[in-house]
């Protein structure tokens, strides 16, 4: 269950933004989770809902909002946008293992569809990001 | 954070994954083919034989061979909290190897920094005396990168007596001098003759020099069998490379 390694990450730049922004208490924390890494999503948002908000107090009562990100790779030998299901990556095997925990990995296994190459870009949906933090100083007024 | 940008959250958690060991020692050279897979992957099995806790992770991501150095069978780490090193040897080891097997694994250097950040923000190093990692060749993205992200880093240089690449190595030290990275010195290998090319170029550097490796023509047969690589030139040297008073270890 590396889900929670990658959860305390989120969780770390959360409360690492938060001083940057003088927050006291953050009230909502926003990730993307990208396809490709095919990450255990229930795993992962147990980490963060039930476990990790115990490390500080600034997360007490914080709200997680998870959501998906489809994987498009674009060849860079062809030009061509692409999705995981055309990259012919066996999901199921070590090569879906490899990837998840590791997602440039990918260029071991996927081929563009079009032309074969291996030499392409991950332009979305490769991991997880932290979009947005929300909350609240003592200093704020009401 | 900035309205509108998002952060990649794995840089934030290295700090934590690495807070349990003592020191990161990069085996670098910055010139392709000076034995730095070899000198990284005795190095790490010389600690671990005089009692030290090691990990060895080879960034040469597009090329592993730390792995074959050691004769270590390929194989998933555990999965605990994020990843558990394979245990080989009594060397602590992260390979990209582990997860490819014999697939080829191109890497732009984007790609590279972004495969560092995840390793290093899930692998589970525990304690260690000695992180040693085994750098790939050259100036670029990976080298840099683990002077920007790893903490108490600290260059071990190698170097032969080949013109090549003693100018190359030459402006290794000059960068890191200049990026003030730690170095704890430039080791020889592959010594042929009486050369004091590397010995000269420590001394004008003003690092230290760590002593040279006669070239080995058995060393092949080494590769792989840790019981003949214990019986190398390579070991005898490295062996006595740090001495037993640096690497302290946390309680």
């Amino acid at each position: 269950m590396h889900e929670l390694a990658l959860a305390d990450s989120v969780v770390k730049a959360a409360l690492s933004a938060a001083d940057d922004a003088g927050m006291d208490r953050i009230e909502r924390i926003v990730v993307k989770v990208g396809e490709l890494q095919q990450i255990k999503r229930e795993l992962f948002e147990f980490s963060l809902t039930n476990v990790l908000p115990a490390m500080d107090s600034r997360l007490a009562g914080v709200k997680f909002e998870v959501s998906d990100e489809l994987v498009r790779f674009q060849c860079r030998s062809c030009g061509i946008d692409y999705g995981r299901d055309e990259a012919g990556i066996d999901s199921d095997g070590d090569q879906g293992e490899a990837i998840h925990f590791i997602p440039e990995l990918s260029h071991a296994f996927a081929r563009c569809p079009s032309c074969g190459s291996p030499d392409f870009e991950i332009r979305a949906g490769r991991g997880i990001t932290l979009e947005r933090i929300e909350g609240s100083s003592e200093d704020d007024p009401g | 954070m900035i309205p509108g940008e998002s952060i990649d959250p794995r840089a934030f958690a290295i700090g934590d994954r690495l807070a349990g060991v003592s020191r990161v020692i990069g085996v670098t050279g910055s010139k392709g083919g000076v034995g730095r897979s070899v000198i990284a992957s005795t190095l790490a099995l010389a600690l671990a034989d005089r009692g030290k806790r090691v990990g060895l992770f080879d960034l040469d991501f597009t090329s592993p061979s730390d792995h074959v150095v050691l004769g270590v069978e390929r194989g998933f780490p555990e999965e605990e909290f994020g990843i558990e090193p394979h245990l080989a040897h009594g060397i602590h080891m992260v390979s990209v190897a582990f997860f490819t097997g014999d697939a080829a694994v191109p890497l732009r250097g984007d790609a590279a920094t972004s495969a560092l950040l995840e390793l290093l923000a899930i692998t589970r190093w525990g304690d260690l005396d000695i992180l040693v990692l085994d750098m790939p060749p050259g100036l670029g993205d990976t080298n840099l990168d683990v002077i920007q992200l790893l903490p108490r880093l600290e260059f071990l240089l190698v170097g032969n007596g080949s013109r090549v690449v003693i100018d190359s190595v030459r402006r290794a030290l000059q960068l890191f001098t200049e990026l003030d990275v730690p170095m704890i010195g430039l080791l020889e290998n592959m010594r042929r003759g009486n050369e004091q090319a590397v010995e000269s170029l420590a001394d004008t550097a003003g690092v230290p020099f760590l002593g040279s490796v006669p070239y080995d023509q058995d060393l092949e047969d080494a590769l792989g069998h840790v019981d003949l690589l214990r019986a190398s030139a390579v070991y005898s040297v490295v062996k006595d490379v740090l001495p037993a008073q640096q690497s302290t270890a946390p309680s």
